[in-house]
């Protein structure tokens, strides 16, 4: 072989780095060097510093604010309160829940941490000193932490701005403290199924407050200029434009005088989705100084008052033969806000797609119902790395499964295997409304089962037992199963949006002369990498290497507009954009390649990175050289240059299923535990990045194990968060991690342009309840039916112990 | 998580950073690793106007193994006692007690001195210290004094020194027998669950010297006497351990918190002494 061989398709096709390619991170060059530029590192001229004075109460009255002291501090430039953000109908702000959130203490407190002023300062450490500084009066009002004490009929009162009775964004409210009750599926017809079942199984499942924890804190930089009327925002946004319209309608500045920028973030899962106190005061700030302002949230801050998630308390009763069929599923929630709703869901699902709560299993009929409820605790409700509430489904669905098992004393892989929706069922519309686009669960479960040999493993855990129970051992074995579905990438206008806009996704793509290309998208990368695999997804679709192409998000001056990155919806919906606007490009490509090759438009065929004429694939005319001559020929009918843009809506979500396994030794004496083994089975339709989504599987089974067994937001009785630092509030390194085993099917979405279904998410969603009901696994032997988590080490101590097995 | 505004010192000798606290006095502390006490500034728990550091102070830095004494100087850190090859070969307990502190980022600044010295009931040396019957000096205005490692924990956060006083120097004999260091934590870095040192001697197929101190269990290390003497003369068999751990858990008053309820801790305790019990007596 010489230089003048031709490359082969196949060298041709490995040069692009396109679909299915485990192309290194693009961005990781410069995160590990250091390099990043986060938030934080946006230094302005002239920048002040803001900081937040706190509550330090759950519930409590303000008497009384003094800034003098505060205010006389050299370097201190302004103290606002909520009597200064009033004249601009800024005090309050709408939360994406359609409820409202208090921007600085009005009148009241409703939950530690809650921010009572904001001091304005030269640098931080000045405003650190002034927060000290400002004396706030308070009176303590009676504190409720528990979302079914908060409907007592006597219960305090706690959201006074309420109207009594009227109704709430969601419909009626039958209490003070009540926000909604959401229902789907035909309650009548699931009851009458139950009560007449041949077996029953009912439990009460809480998936306990925790916290999205992202490496990086929330934060902001507003910067007003007041010459030109423009402002604008540097901030850790997940959803960017979104922020700009916002802010737009908050502050009457009109939306093309306002810049949102997202730089590098680090890490969001959820968090940064909703917009907090701290960005509205930095612009106010901003325009009341007419100096740029930043403000980074500490950790303690972000722990204890940016968004919690899940907190929902879920009954349920489930029904089957006796042989195993399940023949109804009943949920009702009982959902603890906080103090506002500001959950993060699409407007018209105040419980997010919960009801995917019938999971991976065909069941004829069922009912949920999810009750809102306020408490004295911060606000939020977001998806922690999971579509919205998805993962409370599946953990709900996942557990009552193992219940049932248990009820029929049936083994549970067993038990879901007999249930599955079956390949043939598909597209399947489910008891709660959703239609599920494809999935083939039976050939995963069988994969799943094979690959960590279930048989061996149970026999080896009844051996176990009956050691134990001679006294030989002082360790269980537990095998933890999962079979999760997912619904990801909202979503379909017609039934999704935020604040009134569709949750449609964007891309737009301009080549250059010389055949190198950027692609825009109206997501932003929180680490999910996606300049490296957007770049892909257009390789494949458009013939320029991905190492060619730049993709750029985040900035809404120059980003097509966009409802941004989370609950798995970048690869559904901007991933299928990008699909969409590359086959414009290609459509373009090809009249030209067919002028350039002077033959019809239809004689030429695309090829990897080239057009050829059909029959004749010696004549041919690159991607590049197409490029060029759009730019550089007078081609009839044909506009110079080589753009184009898609806004994409999805016809349907997607839903991506997994198939887990874990298996774990527990020391019934220490409550400790070791994961020995976990497998985990992905279908994620088309794999775009084998590598990308490996990681991805990794970072969300750890943070799977964090929840199961550690991770908790918890409150004492006066509303004190308890676990407001990484001392308490448990966040696995690596010495805690396992080791984690994946594998894949490749069912690909019939709808997505490119049968691509999302994945960042699944490994949360279903590793939770693999860890789960490992725990719960190894005491069955013992009768353990449901046990709450975290499974932290005292309370897998409580569970043995409960059980007399310390006697 | 910004301390309040303080003056920072940097003295270069004990006289130096003792003339100081004199200066000063309430007003200052010295800083070791600063793994407790700029945490308890950041979170403005603790005010402290004159920082006085002791990084510069050569003197307290050695490990030095002599004449069957181990003496480590106050600002030896956790990854030094870890990296020593003496104190590995002279008191393999101290290297198995410093591993199990936090991480090798706290290892390389925090210090055996501070872990000593500052009285929370976490740290892991004091009971370390109390189960090795290791001696404290304190260097004061008016000279040296020593002080026992089991007399020298009040309460939490108050201890045998006082404010005008360093401690500048940890000296035990070198154990011999068998020796563990037992820890049951939620994470790396987290405090003990409940975490318990056993030193013990054998000849023959008996216990002729035991010491059993532990950690996180009461507001103060504590040493229980009772545990050790209940196995000597015995030969650590299951019913010797089930004695000594009994009177090991009688000595202890473990709080409540976030790690888990009183009842919880007692049990946990009992299965790490005994484990650490038989640990040690597998090594004599």
């Amino acid at each position: 072989m010489n230089d003048l061989t031709p490359p082969t398709r196949e060298e041709r096709s490995a040069k692009l780095k396109g679909l299915g390619t485990s192309r290194k991170r693009v961005e990781d060059a410069r995160f590990t060097q250091g390099k990043g530029n986060y938030v934080d590192d946006i230094k302005l001229p002239g920048m002040l510093h803001g900081d937040f004075v706190r509550s330090p109460y759950g519930h409590a009255r303000i008497k009384s604010v003094n800034i003098d002291a505060a205010m006389a501090l050299p370097g201190v430039i302004a103290v606002l309160q909520a009597k200064d953000l009033e004249p601009l109908s800024l005090h309050w702000m709408p939360t994406l829940a359609g409820d409202k959130q208090m921007v600085l203490a009005d009148g009241k407190v409703l939950f530690q941490g809650q921010e009572v002023a904001f001091v304005v300062a030269e640098d931080r450490y000045i405003a650190a000193d002034a927060v000290e500084l400002v004396e706030v009066e308070y009176e303590e009002l009676p504190v409720v932490v528990d979302p079914f004490k908060a409907l007592a009929p006597d219960a305090p009162v706690l959201r006074e701005d309420l109207e009594a009775g009227a109704d709430g964004a969601h419909g009626p409210r039958r209490h003070h403290n009540h926000i909604f009750l959401w229902e789907e599926g035909d309650k009548a017809a699931t009851e009458q199924v139950i009560d007449s079942a041949e077996v029953v199984a009912e439990e009460m499942i809480c998936y306990q407050r925790v916290h999205p924890c992202p490496l990086e804190t929330c934060g902001s930089v507003a910067s007003m200029d007041k010459v030109n009327g423009k402002l604008t925002l540097y901030g850790t946004f997940q959803a960017p434009h979104v922020v700009r319209t916002v802010a737009s309608l908050l502050s009457g500045i009109e939306e093309h005088n306002i810049r949102v920028v997202s730089p590098d973030i680090g890490g969001g899962f959820g968090n940064k989705v909703g917009v907090y106190p701290g960005y509205v005061c930095s612009i106010v700030a901003s325009i009341v100084t007419g100096r740029p302002v930043k403000f980074i949230e500490d950790r303690m801050d972000n722990l204890m008052t940016t968004a919690f998630a899940r907190d929902y308390w879920m009954k349920g009763r489930i029904s089957a033969t006796k042989d195993g069929k399940i023949t109804a599923l009943h949920a009702h929630v009982t959902a603890d806000h906080g103090a506002f709703d500001a959950c993060a869901d699409p407007t018209k699902f105040p419980a997010g797609f919960f009801h995917i709560c019938t999971g991976s299993y065909d069941i004829p009929v069922a009912y949920c119902g999810v009750d809102g409820v306020y408490t004295n605790k911060a606000p939020g409700g977001v998806a922690y790395r999971c579509s919205f509430r998805v993962t409370e489904a599946a953990y709900f669905i996942e557990r009552m499964i193992e219940v049932l098992a248990m009820e029929l004393n049936m083994d549970a892989a067993e038990l879901r295997r007999i249930n599955f929706i079956k390949k043939d069922q598909f597209p399947y519309h489910s008891a709660l409304g959703w239609e599920y686009d494809s999935g083939d669960y039976h050939t995963a479960w069988d994969k799943a089962l094979e690959a960590v040999d279930y048989a061996g493993l149970r026999k080896e855990q009844a051996a176990r037992v009956e050691a134990f129970k001679r006294g030989e051992t002082r360790k269980l074995l537990g095998i933890g199963l999962c079979h999760f579905t997912e619904i990801v990438g909202a979503g379909p206008v017609k039934n999704c949006d935020i604040l009134g806009m569709g949750m449609f996704d964007s891309c737009e793509i301009r080549i250059h002369p010389t055949g190198s290309a950027i692609a825009r998208l109206g997501t932003i990368s929180q680490g999910q990498g996606h300049a490296t695999t957007f770049a892909q997804i257009l390789a494949t679709e458009i013939g320029i290497p991905a190492d060619s192409i730049t993709i750029e998000e985040g900035d809404t001056d120059t980003a097509p507009y966009g409802l941004g990155t989370y609950g798995s919806r970048s690869t559904p919906v901007a991933g299928a954009a990008t699909a969409m606007a590359g086959r414009k490009i290609r459509a373009k490509a090809q009249m030209i390649a067919a002028y350039l090759l002077e033959v019809h438009d239809d004689d030429v065929e695309f090829d990897v990175d080239r057009f050829v004429v059909k029959g004749a694939p010696e004549r041919f005319k690159t991607m590049a050289e197409i490029a060029y001559a759009s730019y550089n020929q007078a081609i009839p009918g044909v506009e110079p240059g080589l753009e184009a843009v898609s806004y994409y809506d999805p016809p349907n979500m997607t839903y991506p299923f997994g198939a887990y396994v874990c298996v774990m030794e527990i020391d019934v004496d220490t409550g400790t535990h070791e994961v020995r083994q976990f497998y985990a089975l992905d279908d994620c339709g088309t794999r775009i990045n084998p590598m990308v989504i490996e990681g991805q599987v990794h970072g969300g089974l750890t943070e799977a194990l964090a929840i199961a067994m550690g991770q908790e937001i918890a409150y004492d009785e006066m509303g004190n968060v308890k676990t407001g630092t990484l001392m308490d509030f448990f966040l696995p390194t690596a010495v805690e991690t396992p080791h984690y085993t994946t594998d894949f099917t490749e069912t690909p979405s019939p709808h997505h342009p490119i049968g691509a279904k999302g994945v960042g998410e699944s490994p949360n969603v279903g590793g939770v309840p693999a860890f789960s009901n490992a725990v719960h696994d190894a005491f069955r032997a013992f009768g353990l039916r449901q046990s709450n988590m975290p499974h932290d080490h005292w309370r897998i101590w409580k569970i043995a112990n409960d059980l007399g097995l310390h006697d | 998580m910004i301390p309040a505004a303080f003056e920072y010192h940097r003295p270069s000798d004990v006289a130096g950073a003792l003339s100081l606290l004199s200066t000063h006095g309430d007003d200052a502390r010295v800083l070791a690793g600063g793994h407790s006490l700029i945490p308890m500034m950041k979170l403005r728990m603790a005010s402290v106007e004159h920082l006085v550091d002791l990084q510069d102070v050569a003197e307290l830095k050695g490990i030095s193994v002599a004449d069957g004494h181990v003496t480590l100087g106050a600002m030896v850190t956790q990854h030094s006692l870890i990296e020593s090859a003496e104190l590995a070969e002279a008191a393999p307990i101290v290297r198995e007690a410093a591993l199990q502190i936090a991480d090798p980022q706290v290892r390389y600044m925090g210090t055996v001195g501070g872990n000593v010295a500052n009285g929370d009931p976490g740290n892991d040396m004091p009971g370390l210290m109390q189960c090795l019957d290791a001696r404290f000096t304190l260097q004061g205005p008016n000279g040296s004094r020593e002080v026992a490692a089991r007399a020298y924990y009040e309460a939490a956060y108050f201890t045998a020194r006082a404010d005008d006083e360093i401690l500048t120097q940890i000296s035990f004999a070198v154990p011999v027998g068998g020796y563990a260091y037992e820890k049951q934590k939620r994470k790396v870095g987290d405090y003990a669950t409940a975490a318990c040192g056993v030193v013990l001697a054998k000849e023959g197929a008996l216990c002729t010297s035991a010491s059993v101190a532990m950690t996180n269990l009461a507001d103060v290390p504590v040493w229980s006497e009772a545990a050790g003497a209940a196995l000597v003369g015995t030969d650590c068999g299951p019913e010797a351990v089930k004695t000594a751990v009994a009177a090991a858990v009688a000595d202890i008053d473990p709080a409540e918190d976030n790690r888990g309820p009183v009842a919880f801790k007692r049990h946990v305790a009992g299965i790490i002494i005994g484990r650490a019990i038989s640990r040690a007596w597998s090594r004599a």
